[in-house]
This record gives C-alpha cells, structure tokens and sequence, in this order.
C-alpha cells in the first residue's frame, strides 16, 4: 500500500470513536459545563454588550446573528482542538495508537475514527451553543435542529486538517503556529461577527477560500430559519476542503505511524 | 535508513523461536516488519504462509503482539484494557466477557481488574500487556523483549506464562538480551547483527558449534598469566580486569585454575552467552 492510495477505512474506526467516547464520559460532567458555559459567557457578553450599539443585522437582531456564528465557529475549534491536543497526547505520549497498530486496526481506521470523534465533540458544543441560544429566547424555531448534522460535518471538515497539522507535530507548540496563523483569522474574518458583505471586494474574495466562511453561510440560516443561498455551492465548498485534506491526513499519517 | 539487510529463517509452528542480537541488531524492525508495522524495500515475508502485504489483516486476527515499551491505555483500567483491545479485533462482547476474568487470573491480576495503569508495577504492567495480547486467542505470540526491567520474581512469572503458552499450541517469536532467557525458553535461535544473519540453531547446537565446551573465568592481577605459554587449542579472551579461557578439556581447565593463586576462578560449562559474545564481540553499541 503506497501512503497516497485512497483512504479506506473498516468498521473499525469505529472502535476508535468509542474508545475516545468512552474516555470522554468520565469527564462529561466538566466538558459539558465548559460546553454550555463558555458560550453563554461568550453570548451574553458580546451579544448584550455589543448588541445593544449594533441593533439588527442582516435582518435578525445582533445576539441571534452571533450565536448562529458562534455554533459555526464552535464547530471548527472543538475539533480543531480535538484533532490536534487529543490526538496527538494518543499519538505520541500515550503511544495508543502503536499498541491499536498491532490489532487488524490500520492507520485508516485510526484517522477516520479520530475525525468521527471530532465530529461528534463539535456536534455536541453545537448543540450546547443552540440549546443556550434557546433558552435566552434567541432562537425560537424548531427546524434550527436541523443544523445538527451540518455541525457535525463541519467538525469533520476542520478535524482533517487539524490531523495534518499533528501528522507533522514534534510537540505541543507547534499547534500555536495554527491556532495564530489560520483559526484566529478565519474567527475573524469568516462572518461569525459581522457579514462578510461588509468587507472590501478583494478581502470578500479571499475569504471565499476561507472554509468557515462557507460553514457560517450554510449555519447562520438554519438557524435563524432563513432560505439558505447557494446551499450547494456552500456545502460543495466545504466538503471538497474536508475531502482533500482527509486524503492528506490519511497519507500523513501513514508515513507517521509506519516507520 | 537500513536496519535489515540479509535476514532469512523458519519459524516452526507450535515452537518458541528466539531473535537474539546486541542492540540496533535489527531484532525490532524484523518484528515490526512482520506486524506490517515498518516498512521493507524487498525480500519475502509470510506468516502462516499468507504474504504479509496480502494477508495482513487475517494475519493481525491470529497475532498476539507483547511491545518492548508499555502501550497499555493509560485513560481506562486494567479490565477495560482488555476489553477495548478486543474491540480492535472487533471480538464479540460476549466472548470477551467470558475471556477477559480467565486472562486476568492466568496473569494474576484479577485483584486489580478495576485500577487504573497508573497504579500498577512495572511488573504488573507487562503481565498485563501479555494477558492483553492473549485477547485473541492468537496462535502465534510475538514478544519483543518480554522481560526487560523485571525482577526475578516477575521474570520467572512471566517465563512460566510463555511455558504455559508453547504447551497450548502456540507458536512464540521472541526478542531478548539475556541469554539464560533464550536458553531457557527457546527451541531455535538465531543471532543477527547490523541486519545480517550470524547463526542459527538450537541453543545447545550453538554451543556446541562455536564455543569450546568449558570456560575459565578469572578475575584479578591477570596480566600475569602468560597467555602464551598456554595450550594451543585454548582459547583466550580479555575484557578489563577479566580473562576468559574457552577449552574442551574440562580437566585440564580446572588443574590450571587451581595454580592461580590470589586471583577468582569461575570454571564453568559455555552458555549461550558465550556464543553470542564471541559472534557479536565484546564492543558496546549504540
């Protein structure tokens, strides 16, 4: 098997998923609490406090704009998070995946297991985020659970380029370099605070090749109970990202795991 | 970088099968290669006669596999070890309920089946990841370098384990530095340096094959032995403070021995370390 040969996972990723699921109960208490109090801190400061100067957006009242972003941006950080921290303690520290290498489990099942995985933990900050938003009387319509899967998708999506950036991790510090250099700009610029309508022509271009940019386009309606514009495109978009860097994530780690 | 040059042996079946080399010998890229673990640029590699790149995962469902470090899941404990490692198997929950208690009392752990990893001995760890590779039911068990850093209590535990494993059928790859272990443990070794093969055999066959059959350690002032005033068929070794003397003639070895006085004898019959010392040398490695 060359390392650039398609990805082709078993049933076995799914062992992987629950090992990590597993793990993840003995702190659900605490994640959860985090989950749920960390956008509400986050809500109800930016969204009160600067809600109030803003007024309406987009037709919508402030704090419901920035909570449909929040539930995009929310999405893209547990996982990138997940994909790099947590697996790369398993990687490397914990030496999990060495010992699950001895099983029929391959390196394909590991990658596709942990990005499963980080699809769920940004499933269940998503969730959170909009259960929050609901409780402050933000959101009121039910069709917004249909945004569920879209954040799982999502979570997929950023977790494979996270995996690409741990594929190459020698330690902890080498995340800063990403969480700088592309998770901070993309919260800025991606239209979780603002529309991305309001930015220069040229800057709206580039950010176009801006992922999130497309998961707060697909988001922010569903949420809000808006028609979606450009579904397919959005999803396009942000699917081929998620594919291309799974393939890469896959080669990876691959070369990574098999020395 | 080339770890494994010029390497070609037989494992038979239901036999304890010994992989004996200093260190960076190649010993572990042979296991790894085996397991699919590393990757080769040639040669041939089956494991029940299946090509390991065809048949690699039929080949995992029948391997049982002991690591040289500790990569047991720090996140879960002793019984749910054993039981997530089944899940990578994809072993039926209930088979693993019923062979799970019988693993446990066999590596006496039973005591601690809810503990986490973090509490147990290093001794206790490794009875573990054996009890963990068992999961399976394998019938080949790969064990790279089992005992290293025990005491003798959990080495000889750990040895009656392999024991109790070659009388139920399976066959046994091993890995190890200490040649009394080899000795002890298994039918056929082979000794490797710098990825090449040096000898095979039985462990008695090696002896017998490159070794006199007696040796005289001393110890003390020897730079006043005469070495050349010795007979011509013995031979002669000299490491710091130490001399070795290797002859068949037992008798005469021990008559020499007892004309040094003030200095420590050891006559003793040649042991698998001798062999493996005189094919590899006295050098240190890396």
């Amino acid at each position: 098997m060359n390392i650039l040969t398609p990805p082709r996972p078993g049933l076995e990723c799914l062992a992987v998923w629950r090992r990590n699921a597993l793990v993840w109960r003995r702190v659900m208490t605490t994640s959860l609490l985090f989950h749920f109090a960390e956008p509400l801190l986050y809500l109800l400061g930016i969204g009160y406090g600067l809600g109030r100067f803003v007024g309406e957006l987009d037709g919508m009242p402030y704090f419901t704009f920035l909570a449909s972003g929040f539930i995009a941006w929310s999405a893209m950080n547990v996982a990138s998070m997940e994909s790099m921290w947590s697996v790369y303690t398993r990687m490397v520290p914990q030496q999990t995946y060495e010992g699950i290498l001895a099983t029929p489990t391959k390196v394909d099942d590991i990658v596709f297991g942990e990005l499963l995985w980080c699809g769920t933990k940004s499933l269940m900050s998503g969730t959170a985020i909009l259960a929050v938003a609901a409780l402050l009387g933000v959101v009121s319509n039910w069709d917004a659970l249909l945004v569920v899967p879209v954040v799982f998708l999502t979570g997929v999506c950023f977790a494979a380029p996270g995996l690409i950036v741990t594929a190459y991790a020698t330690s902890y510090d080498h995340f800063s370099f990403y969480l700088t250099l592309v998770m901070t700009p993309m919260f800025i610029l991606c239209g979780v605070f603002y529309p991305v309508a309001s930015l220069p022509d040229t800057a709206q271009f580039f950010v176009q090749l801006l992922p999130l940019t497309h998961a707060v386009e697909i988001i922010r309606p569903i949420v809000v109970g808006q028609p979606i514009t450009d579904l397919g495109f959005h999803l396009a978009a942000l699917s081929g990202f998620g594919l291309v860097t799974t393939w890469i994530a896959t080669a990876l780690f691959r070369r990574r795991l098999i020395k | 970088m080339v770890a494994v040059v010029d390497l070609s042996f037989d494992i038979q079946p239901q036999s304890c099968f010994g992989l004996l080399g200093p260190n960076g010998a190649g010993k572990t890229t042979t296991l790894r290669m085996l397991l699919g673990q590393s990757p080769r640029s040639g040669g041939v590699l089956e494991v029940f006669g299946q090509d390991i790149n065809h048949g690699r995962r039929a080949i995992r469902q029948r391997t049982g596999v002991v690591p040289q470090a500790d990569n047991l899941d720090p996140d879960f404990t002793v019984r749910e070890n054993l039981a997530m490692y089944g899940s990578y198997f994809r072993l039926d929950p209930k088979v693993m309920d019923e062979r799970i208690p019988t693993l446990l009392d066999m590596v006496e752990l039973a005591p601690r089946a809810n503990d986490r990893i973090s509490t147990l001995s290093g001794g206790m760890k490794r009875r573990l990841t054996l009890a963990r590779a068992l999961v399976n039911d394998p019938q080949l068990l790969v064990l790279d370098e089992p005992t290293t850093g025990l005491d003798p209590q959990a080495r000889h535990m750990i040895w009656s384990l392999i024991h109790q494993m070659k009388r139920s059928g399976k066959t046994i790859l091993l890995t190890t530095h200490y040649m009394e272990e080899a000795e002890r443990l298994c039918d056929d070794v082979i000794v490797i340096d710098e990825g090449s093969l040096l000898a095979k055999g039985s462990p008695s066959e090696l002896i017998e094959t490159f070794c006199e059959s007696t040796v005289l350690e001393i110890r003390g002032d020897v730079k006043e032995i005469r070495i050349q005033s010795l007979p011509a068929n013995w031979r002669t070794e000299e490491a710091g403070e130490s001399l070795y003397i290797y002859a068949d003639d037992s008798q005469a070895l021990e008559d020499f021995s007892k004309e040094l006085i003030g200095m420590f004898c050891l006559h003793r019959r040649a042991m698998l370390e001798d062999v493996f010392l005189r094919l590899t040398g006295r050098a240190l490695r890396g």
